[in-house]
């Protein structure tokens, strides 16, 4: 199993998740993030003082998979995500040792 | 007595009462979310502390009959506002009593605008304590000097020296409300010093919308600060109406004009803060003037304290909510402009005629001159008030609890719950008294049970 990990455009957040959902992905964990990479801050005026602003707002989609749904759980993210502007963000595979279902204590495989 | 002007100035005082909430509001939008109660406090706490000092002996000295010189009233006429329940007991067709009543928001409201200039930074209790000797040495008898007028408030009375000696034109207060506030505020930034990361930091407005309410709020209070200073519902109330509102969309035209030049973008702030501006450049001169008069003091407003909010960083201030730039510069330009546009036939000019009418530079001296009066007097005594308590009991808070954040340190409360979580399961790590502790532990530090 895999933990997939997906930092994006606020903005192509619900295309992402459509694409998931058509590819079958049943559930994921979604969260208001921000940060900053090569892209950097912006510039906002507040009475005529510029101000930098490091971070920008972005969504992070947690998605746990199997092993062999990863590269297409990637892909669909990778593509549907994408603008080809600067800042479209990134997206992380790490090793999953266990995942247990609280409702009903399935294990691993039957758990995702 | 006159019911009807009774009940406009009864109501034209409520209005005034719900500016100072508004400016909380403003003020409260405007600084980072770790501060936005403390600031909102430091209005709510003038809104206790102000009225019972008006009620004890404010009204007295401001309207008690003059000492001497036209600078401060008998304490001891009004003390605790006796005498003033009579029926024959009237300040020109009003009961007195409304009268106290819509003078005493305005004394609120005023020691609420200096807050602006601390944001962030002042111990709450030498903020309360700072308020209440700032009323009493400052504002009760610069409100003597502005707003007394002979035989006014008492048979025989005699009044302040700028409404009666000097006899300059403050319909509503451009001097003692807001050339007042606005340099207190200029000096009490002075002495708390600048926050920590001042320039440097990012210190955005965490709440436009509150803001905007705010702004709104005040638009609307000040229909009953400056139509209310009538004190009366006629012709004169009603040519202060119509020039408040007049004076106010300029401004905001004005500032949202510089802003897109200069900046490149029209914003929301700039938008409520070119309201405030044409509010209190309007002031001082909405029944003296008539409205192209109010129209071009409202867009100068707007244009010059867009420009004058930079200053701080020029000269290294830390004026938080531009308080200087905002009601130090636009009540100077409301106060000034009254010599400049009065006309004779406004119904609040009494006889006077400004410089662009033809009156020549009589008008615009004795503006100047009462202008600049309460601006050095204010700018001086709340140096020394400001410095006496920042010396004693202390004033500004410790550098390690403004980073923490000034709600949570000196009033235990925190603005907002972001812990998500469905509306709060994570929030706080604190318990009621019944809750019971856990049991269990981490294996890796050993069971208790």
């Amino acid at each position: 199993m895999k933990l997939v990990t997906a930092v994006i455009k606020p903005h192509k957040w619900e295309d992402v998740r459509e694409a998931l959902e058509t590819f079958g992905v049943t559930g994921m964990t979604v969260s208001e993030v921000s940060g900053y990479g090569r892209q950097k801050g912006h510039t906002e005026v507040y009475r005529g003082a510029e101000y930098d602003v490091a971070l920008v707002p972005k969504i992070r989609i947690e998605i746990v998979v199997e092993d062999v749904d990863v590269d297409d759980v990637v892909a669909i993210m990778v593509k549907t995500a994408q603008t080809g502007r600067i800042g479209d963000g990134k997206v992380w595979v790490s090793p999953v040792d266990t995942v247990v279902r609280v409702r009903t204590g399935d294990r691993d495989g039957a758990a995702i | 007595m006159d019911t009807g002007d009774t009940a406009w100035v009864l109501t034209s005082a409520a209005l005034v009462l719900l500016m100072t909430p508004g400016l909380a509001l403003f003020y409260g939008g405007l600084v980072r979310s770790k501060s936005v109660l403390n600031m909102m406090m430091m209005s709510f706490s003038s809104l206790a502390l102000i009225t019972v000092l008006w009620v004890l002996y404010g009204y007295s000295l401001a309207f008690g009959d003059d000492l001497g010189g036209g600078l401060l009233g008998n304490p001891t006429d009004f003390w605790g506002l006796q005498g003033l329940m009579d029926a024959e007991s009237l300040v020109f067709t009003v009961p007195s009593l409304a009268f106290v009543g819509f003078q005493a928001v305005f004394a609120i409201i005023t020691v609420a605008l200096i807050s602006g200039a601390i944001a962030d930074r002042a111990r709450f209790g030498p903020w309360l304590l700072f308020s209440g000797i700032w009323a009493t040495v400052v504002y009760f008898p610069v409100a003597h000097w502005v707003f007394a007028f002979d035989a006014a408030t008492g048979v025989d009375f005699v009044g302040g020296w700028i409404a009666n000696d000097l006899a300059a034109l403050d319909f509503a207060g451009g001097t003692a409300v807001h050339i007042n506030a606005g340099a207190a505020g200029l000096a009490l930034a002075l002495v708390l010093g600048k926050r920590k990361g001042f320039a440097k930091d990012p210190m955005r407005p965490h709440n436009l919308p509150l803001v905007m309410l705010g702004a709104g709020l005040l638009w609307f209070g000040w229909f009953g600060f400056n139509a209310g200073s009538a004190l009366g519902a006629n012709g004169l109330a009603a040519a202060a109406w119509v020039n408040t509102l007049a004076a106010t969309a300029a401004a905001a035209l004005g500032w949202l004009l510089t802003e897109r030049i200069r900046d490149g973008h029209a914003t929301s702030l700039g938008a409520a803060s070119g309201v405030v501006a044409g509010l209190v450049a309007i002031t001082p001169a909405c029944a003296a003037v008539n409205p192209m008069g109010a129209l071009a003091i409202g867009l100068v407003a707007g244009i010059l304290c867009a420009l004058a909010v930079g200053l701080k960083y020029r000269f290294g201030y830390d004026d938080s909510l531009d308080v200087v730039g905002v009601h130090l510069v636009g009540g100077l330009w409301g106060t000034l402009s009254i010599g400049l546009f009065a006309v004779l036939n406004a119904p609040g000019a009494f006889d006077n005629e400004g410089l662009i009418a033809g009156g020549g530079f009589s008008l615009l001296g004795k503006q100047a001159v009462g202008a600049f009066a309460v601006l050095a007097f204010s700018f001086v005594m709340t140096l020394i008030i400001g410095f006496a308590i920042q010396k004693t009991i202390g004033f500004r808070l410790d550098e390690e609890s403004e980073v923490e954040g000034i709600d949570g340190v000196e009033h235990a409360e925190s603005a907002y719950d972001f812990t998500g979580g469905g509306g709060g399961s994570l929030s706080g790590h604190g318990h009621l008294p019944t809750a019971t502790t856990a049991t269990t532990t981490l294996a890796s530090k050993g069971r208790t049970s």
